[in-house]
């Protein structure tokens, strides 16, 4: 099975491909991506030189388009579309239509895949964006079971690729605008989820809270792990009940369900975190390298490593197990 | 579901109380100005790491070693850097506080920064955003502030690098870059 690793800046991309990522995805410095955080990412000479490096040593580097452009102001994407090409990218990861319809009718050639942003959770979707904008790969969203992913790669010919670490989206990716209520900026069309900017941590005597857009959306004890102050992750009040409405503070870790999303007919194994620095990268992809080379070898899957890695210091199969809530 | 951390957090060493106490009696002028060069040295080497920093190229900086008894002021100063120690908490517009093991570990990419917060090991406060776009340019620059400072040592630079490969072994604190599978 491919893994696909993530890749916020060059030294990243250096240390993915070093540790043994197959694939590495990255993006463009601007809002045509949706980790548009401060200081990351590659301006177009980076990503040259980066996809040297790892054309280089055979891996190959996806990049990420995966906001959905401004109607009337499309220049931006159209322009990285292009110039993704022409730096030699394997592919790219777009999720607007009329993005991937500019992409089929003027680079043909430019592999196409669908992003998690597209939240195409069934074959149906599946197979319409193959026939009609000629996507090879899916990104499949956090939210289907083993069991619904075997359902979909029964009905369809394209290449599914799933999500196995670190930060768990539990919404319909794509289509979550919470993070805009309090911000007033959204994954979709600025590329970031609570906005660094619009973020503030207060410590008093250990007691540390996690604000997002002046609302408290966290306070721990001293002691306790630190959570991001994400919406959907956050502690509310309603009525007289206090606690966490869609999801606790933790990652998504499906290390041990690697053999059965094999056999669920999966082709890739995406691990989530651009924004995360060169450690976690070469610590999570050696890891799923040698669980993925385990697999193939007939091996047991080794004990992983990564739990102080996980937000909340915690970790979940998230609904590949449907224990999830 | 949920699982418990199976794997504990590595303990960060702490910088020893006496030679902490010790910095207190240090004129801190001197240290500064010598700072401020190594700084500058690191801008003309890694030009990137001041541009990543985009609109915080002139945002001050409070890097607060929590067991030291000063703080660290950087202000990046479009690409010409100044560094300023001080008594006390600082004045800046984003601090980052850990002990002085960590906050070397993250420029030496031994340590993962999302991971040290978690864990609170180290505390973020004012614009995140700066903290993070500094954190970021940082963690791509792959510093060794080793190295950066032996360029200044001439002929005693050899002999430097062994006694801080020694001390790094000794004390487990990241004090040079880190070799890929040695990260933590």
């Amino acid at each position: 099975m491919e893994i696909v690793c993530p890749a916020g800046t060059p030294a990243s991309l250096r240390a993915a491909v070093t540790a043994g990522a197959h694939t590495v995805y990255c993006g463009f410095a601007d809002e045509t991506n949706a980790r548009n955080f401060p200081g990351l990412n590659f301006d177009r000479a980076e990503m040259r030189d980066g996809i040297a490096f790892a054309h280089d040593r055979g891996t190959k580097v996806l990049i990420a388009i995966n906001t959905f452009p401004r109607a009337g102001d499309e220049t931006p994407w159209h322009r990285a579309v292009a110039d993704a090409e022409s730096c030699g990218a394997d592919a790219v990861i777009l999720a607007d239509l009329g993005l991937l319809d500019h992409a089929a009718r003027n680079h043909p050639r430019l592999r196409r895949h669908l992003s998690v942003q597209a939240a195409a959770a069934n074959a149906d979707a599946v197979n319409f964006y193959a026939e009609s904008f000629g996507v090879k790969r899916v990104v499949l969203p956090r939210v289907l079971s083993v069991q619904e992913i075997a359902a979909i790669n029964a009905e369809t010919e394209v290449e599914t690729e799933v999500f196995v670490y670190g930060g768990l989206c539990v919404m319909a990716e794509g289509r979550c605008s919470l993070s805009s209520y309090a911000t007033g900026r959204s994954p979709n069309m600025n590329g970031v989820c609570s906005p660094a900017s619009h973020v503030e941590y207060h410590d008093e005597n250990g007691v540390l809270d996690a604000r997002l857009g002046g609302y408290t959306i966290h306070r721990v004890q001293k002691d306790e792990p630190a959570p991001y102050p994400t919406l959907c992750k956050g502690c509310f009040s309603a009525g007289e009940k206090t606690g966490h409405l869609f999801e606790d503070p933790v990652s998504l870790n499906a290390e041990q369900l690697i053999p059965q999303l094999q056999k669920a007919g999966v082709t890739a194994l995406k691990i989530e975190g651009r924004q995360r620095s060169r450690s976690y990268v070469a610590q999570v992809v050696g890891n799923f390298r040698a669980a993925v080379d385990a697999l193939e070898a007939g091996r047991p899957m080794p004990e992983g490593m990564l739990a102080r890695l996980s937000e909340g210091q915690a970790m979940t199969t998230g609904a590949y197990k449907k224990t999830w809530r | 579901m949920e699982c418990p951390l199976s794997h504990p957090i590595p303990q960060i060493p702490q910088f020893p109380v006496a030679l902490a106490a010790l910095l207190r009696a240090v004129p801190l002028a001197p240290l500064s100005v010598s700072l401020t060069a190594v700084s500058r040295s690191i801008a003309r080497r890694h030009p990137g790491l001041f541009r990543r920093l985009g609109p915080y190229s002139q945002t001050v900086f409070v890097l607060d070693p929590t067991d030291l008894p000063l703080v660290i002021l950087l202000d990046p100063n479009d690409g010409v850097p100044r560094v300023t120690l001080a008594r006390g908490r600082g004045e800046g517009a984003a601090r980052i506080a850990g002990p002085l093991a960590a906050l070397l570990g993250l420029v030496h990419g031994a340590f993962d920064g999302d991971a040290l917060f978690f864990s609170r090991d180290l505390v973020i406060e004012g614009d995140t955003s700066a903290a993070l776009a500094l954190r970021n340019a940082v963690d791509d620059a792959e510093l060794d502030l080793s190295l950066e400072i032996s360029r200044f040592c001439g002929p005693m630079k050899g002999p430097l690098q062994r006694v801080i490969m020694l001390l790094e072994r000794h004390c487990g604190v990241s004090l040079t870059r880190a070799a890929e599978g040695a990260i933590r």
